[in-house]
């Protein structure tokens, strides 16, 4: 079936099985391997993209219900060679060991922001509840949002 | 991992939509928010041949009082649920059940309306809809019928539902005035499934009596479970402390554990007990006024 998506404001389209799942597409057919593939059963969060601008887990939607819809993967992020508040902050903070969760954790940060503008911990350690990581006992994590909702509160985008 | 093969359909109206099940019959399945599904589909638990995409049927997202009614349509997403103001003020004991359900990424697509079409006994909203006494509207070939929650689970993953069809509506009476629930679970780690959980809805009369009371249980039978005894017990009193212990004890001795991994029966009963407390007391100060 034909499938036609807005991934990072560019427009993708290609012809798949419809039991393609939405991750695979944006790894193996469209080659943005910056979205990770951890759990394969719903539970790490590390497969999380924006589906119409809201965070969802890319190894539990088929692709073909992707078709028309506006997609932002961690190669989004980041604008014209800036880094986005949010990635900063994990690099500030350092808010990763080996970083395998982390374009999930971005993902999931960046969609949090827009919404919370300045969040406590206990709403911080909620929204990435569905996110896991394996390494880091994610204080450092919490750090890195607290740095970036501080950075987005004084005006970065 | 891959699930097997199917052939996808999108419909774009109810007509349409019960249409195709009733033509495609046992090999289709309907698929909302897919949370449930498509993990069954991956791991090859569920094999349907073709799946109904609900999805781009408009106008199914709402969640909007009306004519005393809370309604809550077929797209409505558990997120959506915690971020109505409606919900926030109105019906506390559905967003303390949204919060507690998955996690937040699950919840952006997960559906209020599949988590009572899926009929896991392990599901969060069947039991607050019991204690809220709601019902669904079916849409099928010849149009839609009402079932009250109370009559739609039968066993394990299975409804009286018939194959072709879909749940388009959640119908909540709304509460009258000096009503309050509360919904409790203990999970093991963020985004199980409970050990057990407890619904609780109360309705005070001027004298400071229960009117009605409503109590569903959550993951303690093979069916989500209507503490009848309890609520009947409740009927009628002032709810004080004896009274709301006897009740607690009650829903404890209604519910149905088995030992597994959470834990074993025992464990499980005893914890129906102390949180059917704990939730009827909630559902008490939220009655009163409090939050
Ligand atoms: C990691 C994880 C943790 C979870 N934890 C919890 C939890 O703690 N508590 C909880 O309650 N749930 C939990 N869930 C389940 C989640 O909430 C489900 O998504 C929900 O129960 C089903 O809703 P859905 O819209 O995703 O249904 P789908 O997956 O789309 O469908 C599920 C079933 O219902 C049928 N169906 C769906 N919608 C309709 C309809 N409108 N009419 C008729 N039939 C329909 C489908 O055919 C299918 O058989 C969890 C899921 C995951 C992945
Ligand atoms: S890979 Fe999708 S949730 Fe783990
Ligand atoms: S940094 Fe290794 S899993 Fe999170």
């Amino acid at each position: 079936m034909r499938v036609e998506v807005t991934i990072n404001r560019e427009r993708y389209a290609s012809d798949v099985e419809p039991r393609l799942l939405l991750v695979h597409l944006i790894r193996d057919v469209l080659r943005l391997t910056g979205t990770h593939i951890g759990c394969d059963t719903t539970h790490c969060g590390a497969c999380t993209v924006l589906l119409d601008g809201r965070p969802v887990k890319s190894c539990t939607v088929f692709a073909v219900q992707a078709h028309g819809r506006e997609l932002m993967t961690v190669e989004g992020l980041e604008q014209d060679g800036n880094l986005h508040p949010v990635q900063e902050g994990f690099m500030q903070e350092h808010g990763l060991q080996c970083g395998y969760c982390t374009p999930g954790m971005l993902m999931t940060s960046y969609a949090f922001l827009r919404k919370a503008k300045d969040p406590t911990e206990d709403e911080i350690r909620l929204a990435i509840s569905g996110n896991l990581c394996r390494c880091t006992g994610y204080v450092n994590i919490v750090k890195a949002i607290q740095h970036a909702a501080a950075r987005l509160r004084q005006g970065g985008t | 991992m891959i699930p097997a093969a199917f052939e996808y359909h999108v419909p774009t109206s109810i007509a349409e939509a019960t249409a195709l099940l009733t033509r495609l019959g046992d090999d289709a399945k309907v698929v909302s928010g897919g949370q449930s599904l498509i993990p069954l589909m991956k791991l090859r638990l569920a094999t349907p041949r073709h799946l109904v995409d609900i999805n781009r049927i408009p106008g199914l997202a709402y969640i909007r009082q009306a004519d005393g009614v809370l309604q809550i349509g077929a797209l409505a997403r558990e997120s959506d649920l915690e971020d109505s103001d409606l919900i926030g003020t109105r019906y506390p004991i559905l967003a303390d059940t949204s919060r507690v359900i998955a996690d937040p990424l699950v919840r952006n697509l997960a559906t209020v309306c599949g988590n009572l079409a899926h009929a896991d006994p392990a599901n969060d909203h069947p039991a607050t809809m019991l204690a809220l006494g709601a019902e669904v509207v079916a849409a099928g070939p010849n149009g839609e019928r009402r079932i009250p929650v109370r009559s739609l689970f039968t066993g394990p993953f299975t409804t009286t539902l018939a194959p072709d069809e879909i749940i388009v509506e959640i119908r909540v009476p709304a509460p009258p005035a000096r009503s309050g629930g509360a919904y409790l679970k203990l999970e093991r780690k963020v985004g199980d499934f409970a050990t057990a959980a407890v619904a609780a809805q109360l309705t005070l009369g001027p004298d400071g009596a229960c009117q009605r009371a409503g109590i569903g249980l959550t993951n303690v039978g093979a069916t989500p479970i209507e503490a009848g005894r309890a609520e009947r017990f409740l009927a009628g009193k002032r709810p004080d402390d004896a009274v709301i212990r006897q009740a607690a004890e009650l829903a404890a001795e209604e519910s149905q554990p088995t030992s597994d991994l959470r834990g074993p029966a025992e464990y499980k009963r005893d914890l129906v007990r102390v949180l059917a407390a704990r939730a009827i007391r909630r559902a008490l100060e939220r009655a009163g006024g409090g939050r």
